[in-house]
């Protein structure tokens, strides 16, 4: 019997049919696209985005040079020397990030003991040339201080789960 | 209307005389051709558009309103894009290719009646002419694949020959039983057969309905559309015969296989859903012109073949072997019979 109804259902293209209903449905139903320059997903505060450095609110900068980062980053896409200052800490006098070879891990982020180096929320950046997207210190420490209100709120957001 | 074409005719005659008749020929053929060329430009943008809709996306609509201009961008940018000829190329036979791709695909539009009389060439073997120039555009397919000297666009010009050799013979056989019904090989007659006081079940593709289906999905098949479009296999072959070719020399490509598809939308409408003729002969839709029906039949038939790109996975190669020759083979040619012995009795009503 099921072999006799398989062959009349093979040659009325049964199967076919079905499936032609369902995407002839999905072809009213509403559309999911979302415009974007116009409009934009919502975003987490754990986004990771571009990489900034923070400062504190003396203006001294977090970053201790202890390279945990460095030796974190699984793309190998940060390049850290330090020297000693003259009031006897140790702070960074390189701090590269090429963004080319970042993964947007968060893992320097999460190693960071004090910090300093976080992923923002910015998505939208881009380079013009080649080497464009190859942040240096200074670089890093001017989205820190463009964007530091949003980052402070993001970590404080997260805090709690930390 | 028809009054107008003839004071025309008899003044341009009277103004060129014997040279009249080539120039009027070639006011017809651009009166095809460009229209043509313009619903190709639209048919990619209503695929992308009717795709993107079946994806729950809203497809193209940055240029123009409703992305109404993205075909003429397409159409810029590949224009002034670079032709690169491989070295190891055949380099005459890689030019003529994409030519002698499109070339039958737009010349089998001489016999195709457009309304009652709207027809360039009225030639009582219109349908062998028809199932001629089908044919001849695999050879664009394997010479293109063959001179670009690269093994991707072989296996996809071999794939494609046996694909379009294979459904040729169900495509034929399923004509054999629409030429039978109209005892005639003229498309304008055929049409004239599905004409009656029953309209829309006068039409073939009631009596002839497997023999509907079968043409309808070998001329998927013929044109190597989805779900048949093993010759381009974008994931097994990269893009099959055409991978050699970039600019415009692809878009050539691109326009025979968009105008076969038209081709084969007016070619179902016209032997299976009645051409021209509206779906009932009463008032509110005989007013509409004969042209407005059969473009609707044909938009109809266009739109089953983008539905199907949107539904269905692409076929196996056996399993398109098995199609071909195991399934619609045998099942066209005992349709033939059936149709034959149907037609002795009384209850033969088309």
């Amino acid at each position: 019997m099921e072999k006799i109804t398989n062959f009349f259902k093979t040659f009325l293209l049964f199967e076919l049919v079905k499936g032609m209903a369902l995407t002839g449905r999905y072809f009213f139903a509403r559309k999911i696209t979302v415009q974007f320059p116009e409009e934009k997903t919502p975003q987490g505060f754990r986004f990771r985005g571009l990489h900034a450095q923070r400062r504190y609110a003396s203006g001294e900068e977090r970053c201790i040079g202890c390279k945990l980062c460095e030796a974190v980053c699984p793309a190998l896409a940060i390049n850290i020397e330090t020297e000693e200052r003259e009031d006897g800490t140790r702070r960074t006098t390189r701090y590269d990030i090429d963004l080319m070879k970042c993964i947007f891990c968060g893992f320097c982020e999460e190693s960071c003991p004090v910090d300093a180096i976080v992923e923002t929320r910015i998505l939208e950046y881009h380079g013009e040339k080649r080497g464009d997207l190859y942040y240096t210190k200074p670089m890093l420490l001017a989205v820190g201080d463009k964007y530091e209100e949003q980052i402070a709120k993001d970590r404080a957001a997260d805090a709690k789960y930390r | 209307m028809m009054e107008l074409l003839q004071a025309i005719e008899q003044m341009g005659q009277s103004l060129l005389g014997v040279a009249w008749v080539p120039v009027w020929t070639l006011v017809k053929i651009v009166a095809i051709v460009a229209p043509l060329m313009i619903g190709i430009a639209y048919l990619t943008l209503a695929e992308r558009k009717v795709i993107g809709y079946m994806q729950v996306r809203i497809g193209p609509n940055r240029v123009g309103y409703y992305g109404l201009l993205q075909p003429l961008a397409d159409g810029i940018k590949l224009m002034f894009k670079e032709i690169i000829i491989p070295t190891g190329s055949n380099r005459f036979l890689f030019v003529v290719a994409p030519v002698l791709a499109l070339m039958p695909a737009l010349a089998a539009w001489a016999v195709v009646p457009f309304a009652d009389g709207m027809v360039l060439a009225n030639v009582n073997a219109g349908l062998l002419y028809i199932l001629a120039m089908t044919s001849l555009g695999v050879y664009g397919i394997i010479i293109a694949g063959w001179a670009s000297n690269s093994k991707y666009a072989f296996l996809g010009a071999m794939r494609s020959a046996a694909q379009i050799v294979s459904y040729e013979i169900a495509m034929g056989f399923a004509l054999v039983c629409v030429l039978m019904a109209a005892q005639s090989m003229n498309l304008g007659d055929i049409v004239h057969g599905q004409q009656g006081k029953a309209g829309l079940f006068g039409w073939y593709f009631i009596p002839l309905f497997p023999m509907f289906l079968v043409y309808l999905i070998a001329g998927v098949a013929e044109t190597n559309r989805a779900p048949f479009d093993m010759a381009e296999g974008e994931s097994e072959i990269v893009a099959g015969f055409h991978v050699e070719y970039s600019g415009m020399a692809f878009a050539l490509f691109f326009l025979a296989e968009y105008a076969n598809m038209i081709l084969i939308a007016a070619l179902t409408s016209i032997m299976f859903l009645g051409g021209w003729l509206p779906p009932f002969d009463v008032a509110p839709f005989n007013w509409l012109p004969g042209l407005f029906w059969m473009l609707a039949k044909m938009s109809f038939v266009l739109f089953l073949f983008l539905w199907f790109r949107a539904t269905f996975p692409r076929y196996r190669y056996d399993q398109l072997m098995r199609l071909g020759w195991k399934v619609f083979i045998p099942l066209t040619l005992i349709w033939v019979v059936v149709v034959g012995a149907w037609m002795q009795t009384r209850f033969w009503l088309w």
